[in-house]
C-alpha cells in the first residue's frame, strides 16, 4: 500500500516539473514581447513611419528607408522564390515516385538546416563578388534561397493532402492532366500553399545574417535594386550595436515593428488553413 | 456527339501540347533546388580555395586568427561554436523535452494546443530581436544577479572563474537554448503524438502509474525519434548567427571560464566578411563557412534519419 | 435483349499492376440502354477492369493491360486515341462522393462541360438543369446553385456526381459501387436513378451488393480472382447459375 503511494507521490512530482518546464519555455516568449512593447511602444508615432533617420546624436528621425528596404527585398525574394518553391512543390506531388522528386525533397531538408550566414557567404560569392559592388538584389537572392525548400516542402505536404479520388474525378470528365492539376488540386489546396508561403515569408522578412554582406544597409531611401539598401533588420543589428542612446531607443521600436510584421505574418498563416481539408463523405 | 474517339481536332492536340508544357515548366522549377545546392557548394568551395592552399586542414586546428599578417585559424571559432551549441543543448532538451512531454501525455486537452502556439511563436522571432534582448535586458540581469552567485557557490570549478563581462560564452548559450527550445519542443511533440495509444494503455492496463507508463512504454518507443529532434536543435545552434554575435562578446580566443568572451564561426563570418579587404581574409571566412556548411549537413542528414526512423515505425496514425 | 446493339464490348482484356494480373484474358460485351451488373467478392478484378475500359487503370503507377476495349466497334486503345476525349464518351462515378470542394453545385455540373468546346451562358445553364434534373436533384438545389457542393449530404453529393458526368452526354456510364458509402435512403434514389438513366445511356455498376445488382440490373456477370465466371440475364444467374463458384457466391458460401 505504501510502496504504491510512494509511486504515485513520485508520478504527480514529475508530472509537476514538467508542468513548471511549460511555464519556464513560455516566459521568454512573455518577457521578450513584453520589453519590446514597453520599450518600443513609445517611440511609435507617424514621423516613425514617413521620417529619415537624422544624423547620430540627435533625437527623432524614423525608419521609412528600412520599411521601403524590408518590402522590396522581400518583394523581389517572393518573386524569385515563390514560384520556384511552389512549382517545385507541385513537381514533388505530381510525380512522387520519380529520381527528381526524391532528390529534391531531400535537398530542400538540407537546405532547409543550412545556416542563413552561409547562404549570405554564397549569395556574396556569387552576385556581389561577380558584380564588385553590394546590392539589395543579392540580398534578394538569399532570402529566395532561404524561402524556396521551406515553400517546397510545405507545397508537397499540403497538395499530399488533397484526396486522390478528387483527382481522378477531374481526370474521369476527360480532364488534362495539367488543368486536372492546376483547377482541381492546387485550387483546393490554396489555402495551404498560401500558409506555407506566408510563414516563409515571416521567416525571411526577419532575417538579418544574409543581408549583412549583401544589401549591406544604408541611410538613405532607396528604390534601386542594384544598389545598398536599407532593411528592418539591418536597423535593428546596427541600431542596438551602436554607441548612442538614442539609437538604442530605436532598435527598440524597429524591432517592435518587425516583430509585429513577423508575428501578423505568423497567425494569418496559421489562420488561413485552420479547419480547411474536412472533406465529407 | 462525334463518332470518333480518334484525336484529331485541335483542342486535343492542346491538351497534349498544355500537358508535356507543364511537366517541362514543372520539372525546370523542381531542378532549380538541387541545381541551387550544387552552385552553392561550388561556390563555397571555389570561394575558400585559396585559404585551403594555404593552410589545408590545419586551419581548422590553428588558433591563430591575424588579418594582418595573413595567418588564420579556425579552432576558436570551432571551440566557441561547440561549446556553445552543447551549453544550450544542456539547459534546453530537459526542458523542452518536459513541455512536450506534458503536452501530449499529462495536459489538459484544452491546453495544449494554445500552449504549443505559443511556444512555436518563439521560433517566429527573428533572431536580431533575441540578440537585442539579449544585449539590454538579459545580459544587465544576468550579470547582476546570476553570474554573481555561480562564481560565489561554483567558483571552485574553472567554468566559473575569472572576471564576469557580461557578453560572453554563458550568455550565448542561455539565448541559444531560449531560441532553440522550439525547435526540440515541437519536433519531439510530432515524435511523441506518433507514439500509438496502445503503448500507453498496455502500460496503464498493467497498472503502471503515468510517469511509469511514459519511462516504460512510450519513451522507449520515441527514444529515436526524440534524439532526431535534439540532433535537429543542435544543428540550429550551430548555425546561428546574429543572436550570438550580439551576445557572446567577439573574441578569437579560447578560455576555460564560461563568464569570458568567445566567438563562434557564424559570429565571425557576420562581423568580419562586410570589413574584410584581404583576399586570404574572405577566403579563410569562406573556409569557415563551408566548414559550418558541411557539420549542419551531416548534422540535418543524421536527424531526418532518425526522425524518420520512428515515423516508419510507428505508422504516424495519430500525428 | 440478344438483338440490342452492342455499345461497349472487350476482347481477351488483361490488366496489370506491374507483374501482377488484377484482370484476366476477360471478353464481354455490354448492349446498348440496358444496366450491367460487375459482381465478385473483393479483390477479384470487377474495380479494374471497370477502369480498363475508360483508360482510368492506366493511370495508376505500373498500370498496363493487353487486349482490346471497343467501343462502337472502336480499340480505344488503339494508337492515335486519346484517353482524355474517350473519358468524355464513357462517364466514371466513384465510390465515394467526388465533389470539386473548391466549385459551386452549378460548376461542378458544369466541369465536364467547359472542357470541351466553348458553349454559349444560356445553353450552359440549360444543360446543367438538364443534368440535375436527370440525376433527381435539380428541385433540391435550383434556389442554392451558386453555393458550395461540399453542403450537400452525402446522398446528394453522389446525385450531383451522376449530374456531372451526364452533363457532357457520354454514352457509358461506368459506377464503381456507388452507394457503398451512402445510407439506405441515398442508395435507393440513385437505384431508381438508375432505370431512368438506362433510356439514355449504357450503364455498367460494379457491386459487392448482390441484391443490388439483382434489383437494378438487365444483366450480370460474375468475377472471381481476376477471371470472369459467368455472365448472363440477370434472374438467370441469380435463379439457376451455371457455375458452381457463382452459386457459392450468390448463396453467400464466400465473398
Amino acid at each position: 500500500m505504501n510502496r504504491a503511494a510512494a509511486r504515485r507521490r513520485r508520478s504527480h512530482f514529475m508530472v509537476g516539473l514538467m508542468g513548471l518546464a511549460v511555464v519556464l519555455a513560455v516566459l521568454p516568449l512573455l518577457l521578450i514581447l513584453g520589453t519590446l512593447v514597453a520599450k518600443g511602444a513609445s517611440s511609435l508615432n507617424l514621423a516613425f513611419f514617413t521620417k529619415m533617420p537624422v544624423p547620430a546624436g540627435e533625437t527623432g528621425g524614423g525608419v521609412m528607408h528600412a520599411i521601403v528596404g524590408t518590402l522590396m527585398i522581400v518583394g523581389t525574394a517572393c518573386l524569385i522564390g515563390l514560384p520556384l518553391g511552389i512549382g517545385g512543390g507541385i513537381y514533388c506531388a505530381e510525380y512522387p515516385g520519380s529520381k527528381l522528386a526524391t532528390v529534391t525533397r531531400f535537398v530542400s531538408d538540407v537546405l532547409n538546416g543550412t545556416p542563413s550566414i552561409v547562404v549570405g557567404v554564397f549569395a556574396w560569392t556569387w552576385i556581389v563578388a561577380t558584380q564588385k559592388h553590394f546590392s539589395a538584389f543579392a540580398g534578394s537572392v538569399a532570402l529566395a534561397i532561404l524561402m524556396v525548400p521551406m515553400v517546397t516542402r510545405t507545397t508537397e505536404e499540403m497538395i499530399k493532402l488533397v484526396p486522390h479520388s478528387l483527382r481522378e474525378a477531374a481526370l474521369a470528365l476527360g480532364y488534362s492532366r495539367w488543368r486536372t492539376s492546376l483547377t482541381v488540386v492546387v485550387r483546393t489546396t490554396l489555402p495551404g500553399i498560401v500558409t506555407g508561403s506566408l510563414l516563409a515569408v515571416a521567416r525571411v522578412a526577419g532575417e538579418t545574417a544574409p543581408l549583412l554582406f549583401t544589401a549591406l544597409g544604408s541611410q538613405y531611401l532607396s528604390f534601386d535594386l542594384d544598389q545598398p539598401m536599407a532593411a528592418l533588420p539591418l536597423v535593428v543589428f546596427t541600431y542596438a550595436t551602436g554607441p548612442y542612446e538614442e539609437w538604442h531607443q530605436l532598435a527598440w521600436a524597429t524591432a517592435l515593428v518587425l516583430i509585429l510584421v513577423v508575428l501578423v505574418l505568423s497567425v494569418a498563416a496559421r489562420l488561413a488553413t485552420r479547419g480547411k481539408f474536412r472533406q465529407n463523405g | 456527339m462525334s463518332p470518333s474517339a480518334t484525336g484529331s481536332d485541335a483542342t486535343l492536340g492542346g491538351a497534349r501540347f498544355g500537358d508535356r508544357l507543364f511537366k517541362a515548366a514543372l520539372t525546370l522549377t523542381a531542378l532549380a533546388v538541387p541545381v541551387l545546392l550544387g552552385f552553392l557548394v561550388f561556390e563555397l568551395w571555389a570561394g575558400s580555395r585559396e585559404a585551403i592552399g594555404e593552410f589545408g586542414l590545419g586551419f581548422l586546428t590553428s588558433s591563430e586568427w591575424d588579418p594582418v599578417e595573413g595567418r588564420f585559424g579556425a579552432l576558436p571559432l570551432i571551440f566557441g561554436t561547440v561549446v556553445s551549441s552543447a551549453l544550450a543543448l544542456l539547459i534546453a532538451v530537459p526542458l523542452s523535452l518536459g513541455v512536450a512531454i506534458f503536452l501530449t501525455e499529462f495536459a489538459p486537452m484544452r491546453i495544449r494546443g494554445p500552449v504549443s502556439f505559443l511556444i512555436e511563436l518563439l521560433a517566429a522571432i527573428p533572431s536580431v530581436v533575441y540578440g537585442l534582448w539579449g544585449i539590454f535586458v538579459m545580459i544587465p540581469f544576468l550579470r547582476a544577479t546570476v553570474f554573481p552567485f555561480l562564481k560565489d557557490t561554483l567558483g571552485f570549478l574553472p567554468f566559473f572563474q575569472g572576471p564576469i563581462y557580461g557578453p560572453g560564452m554563458l550568455s550565448a548559450a542561455i539565448i541559444l537554448a531560449i531560441m532553440v527550445m522550439p525547435y526540440i519542443m515541437s519536433v519531439s511533440r510530432e515524435v511523441l503524438l506518433a507514439v500509438p495509444n496502445t503503448q500507453r494503455e498496455a502500460a496503464l492496463a498493467l497498472g503502471a502509474t503515468r510517469w511509469e507508463a511514459l519511462t516504460g512504454a512510450v519513451l522507449p518507443y520515441a527514444r529515436s525519434g526524440i534524439i532526431g529532434a535534439v540532433i535537429l536543435g543542435l544543428g540550429r545552434a550551430l548555425g546561428e548567427t546574429m543572436a550570438v554575435t550580439m551576445v557572446i562578446g567577439n573574441r578569437h580566443e579560447i578560455a576555460a571560464s564560461l563568464f569570458a568572451p568567445g566567438y563562434t564561426m557564424a559570429a565571425a563570418i557576420a562581423n568580419e566578411f562586410a570589413e574584410a579587404v584581404e583576399n586570404i581574409h574572405l577566403s579563410a571566412l569562406s573556409y569557415v563557412a563551408l566548414t559550418l556548411f558541411v557539420v549542419t549537413v551531416l548534422i540535418n542528414a543524421a536527424a531526418r534519419l532518425l526522425i524518420w526512423r520512428v515515423a516508419q515505425g510507428g505508422g504516424g496514425k495519430s500525428a | 435483349m440478344a438483338d440490342a446493339a452492342v455499345r461497349i464490348a472487350t476482347e481477351r482484356l488483361s490488366a496489370m499492376y506491374g507483374k501482377s494480373t488484377a484482370v484476366k484474358d476477360v471478353t464481354l460485351s455490354f448492349a446498348a440502354n440496358r444496366v450491367h451488373a460487375l459482381i465478385g467478392p473483393s479483390g477479384c478484378g470487377k474495380s479494374t477492369f471497370l477502369r480498363a475500359m475508360n483508360r482510368m487503370h492506366e493511370l495508376t503507377p505500373g498500370g498496363w493491360i493487353t487486349g482490346r476495349v471497343l467501343l462502337d466497334g472502336q480499340d480505344v486503345y488503339a494508337p492515335g486515341v486519346n484517353p482524355m476525349q474517350l473519358r468524355r464518351r464513357v462517364g466514371m462515378v466513384f465510390q465515394k462522393p467526388t465533389p470539386f470542394p473548391t466549385m459551386s453545385i452549378f460548376d461542378n455540373v458544369a466541369a465536364g462541360l467547359r472542357v470541351g468546346q466553348r458553349r454559349p451562358k444560356a445553353e450552359l445553364a440549360e444543360t446543367v438543369e438538364q443534368a440535375l434534373r436527370g440525376a433527381a436533384l435539380w428541385d433540391e438545389v435550383k434556389d442554392r446553385l451558386a453555393t458550395s457542393a461540399v453542403a450537400l449530404s452525402g446522398g446528394q453529393q453522389q446525385r450531383l456526381c451522376v449530374a456531372r458526368t451526364i452533363a457532357p452526354q457520354p454514352e457509358v456510364i461506368l459506377l464503381d459501387e456507388p452507394t457503398a458509402s451512402l445510407d439506405p435512403q441515398g442508395t435507393q434514389r440513385i437505384e431508381e436513378l438508375l432505370f431512368t438513366l438506362k433510356q439514355t445511356f449504357t450503364i455498367i455498376i460494379v457491386t459487392h451488393n448482390m441484391q443490388q445488382a439483382a434489383r437494378v440490373s438487365d444483366t450480370t456477370t460474375f468475377f472471381y480472382l481476376g477471371g470472369m465466371v459467368e455472365t448472363g440475364a440477370t434472374r438467370q444467374l441469380f435463379t439457376s447459375p451455371a457455375r458452381e463458384e457463382t452459386e457459392a457466391y450468390i448463396t453467400g458460401r464466400f465473398g
